[in-house]
């Protein structure tokens, strides 16, 4: 069986994890699956993780992604880690507000806000 | 019978979900960018587009692989307007809980009818609710 492509490039960088998405349009209903293997794969890998996503690459996303973010972030939760979202194009931010996702899901407009809001 | 210069229509049976997102998301980005249609008209009707065709086979259909999605558009240079419909029972949009509301917010799902009512202009489910009717305006010039 092939190997699943990797959606997402993952660095240490000081002791927290960024996680840059590989292509455009990434989080739709097709590719949503192996993202969040691959997410979740992250979430496991220590305890307390301090895990920022950029989504400087995103176009597009499904109700789906939501999903596996809102999932993540109980994962974490459960790990005592902290999650932060970033670099959000304006019209994939609004959909975080009509879903009212961004009282739970921290969103930044830089990757330096971000690592600086995490404890 | 339809002018193809002012007007786009298919009328497609999509036979499984992964080819009938594709298909459709070609055929209709390839249409609202004819038809001028900018960036975040083109934003809003994909997500509803995918919401609803993914509800058609997940939820209407059941994953059942014997049943089909059918698709149905009409896009000029004023709307884009679409029918989803699948083979199921059809159901009750009033029944979805709110998914915004503090005790859903954290649920893994729920948020698709959602996003489809917030991003288009008009979108009703047709009793016994198997298919979805639902539009895009463009904005009229001030």
């Amino acid at each position: 069986m092939a190997a699943s492509p990797n959606h997402i490039s993952v660095r240490k960088i000081d002791g927290i994890t960024r996680i840059d998405f590989v292509n455009r349009n990434i989080l739709d209903e097709l590719n949503i699956h192996e993202i969040n293997v691959q997410l979740m794969k992250v979430a496991e890998s220590e305890f307390r993780p301090k895990i920022v996503i950029v989504f400087r690459n995103v176009e597009h996303l499904s109700s789906a992604a939501f999903g596996v973010l809102v999932a993540l972030k109980s994962r974490m939760d459960s790990r005592d880690g902290q999650l932060r979202l970033c670099e959000i194009q304006p019209k994939i931010r609004e959909a975080f507000a009509i879903t009212k996702l961004d009282r739970i899901l921290p969103i930044h407009d830089t990757y330096d806000a971000a690592v600086a809001s995490l404890s | 019978m339809s002018d193809p210069s002012t007007v786009f229509a298919c009328d497609e049976t999509l036979q499984e979900l992964r080819a009938g997102l594709e298909r459709v998301h070609e055929m209709v980005g390839a249409a609202l960018a004819r038809f001028g249609f900018d960036e975040g008209a083109a934003f809003a009707i994909r997500l509803a587009l995918e919401e609803a065709i993914v509800n058609g086979f997940r939820h209407g259909n059941r994953n059942d692989p014997n049943k089909v999605v059918f698709f149905r558009a009409r896009i000029d240079d004023k709307a884009a307007s679409f029918e989803i419909e699948d083979q199921g029972p059809g159901f009750d949009p009033k029944a979805i809980p709110d998914p915004t509301d503090q005790f859903n917010i954290e649920m893994p799902s729920g948020r698709g009818v959602m996003l489809i009512k917030a991003y288009m202009t008009d979108a009703e489910y047709i009793p016994p609710g198997n298919k979805l009717r639902m539009t895009y305006r463009k904005p009229q010039a001030t």
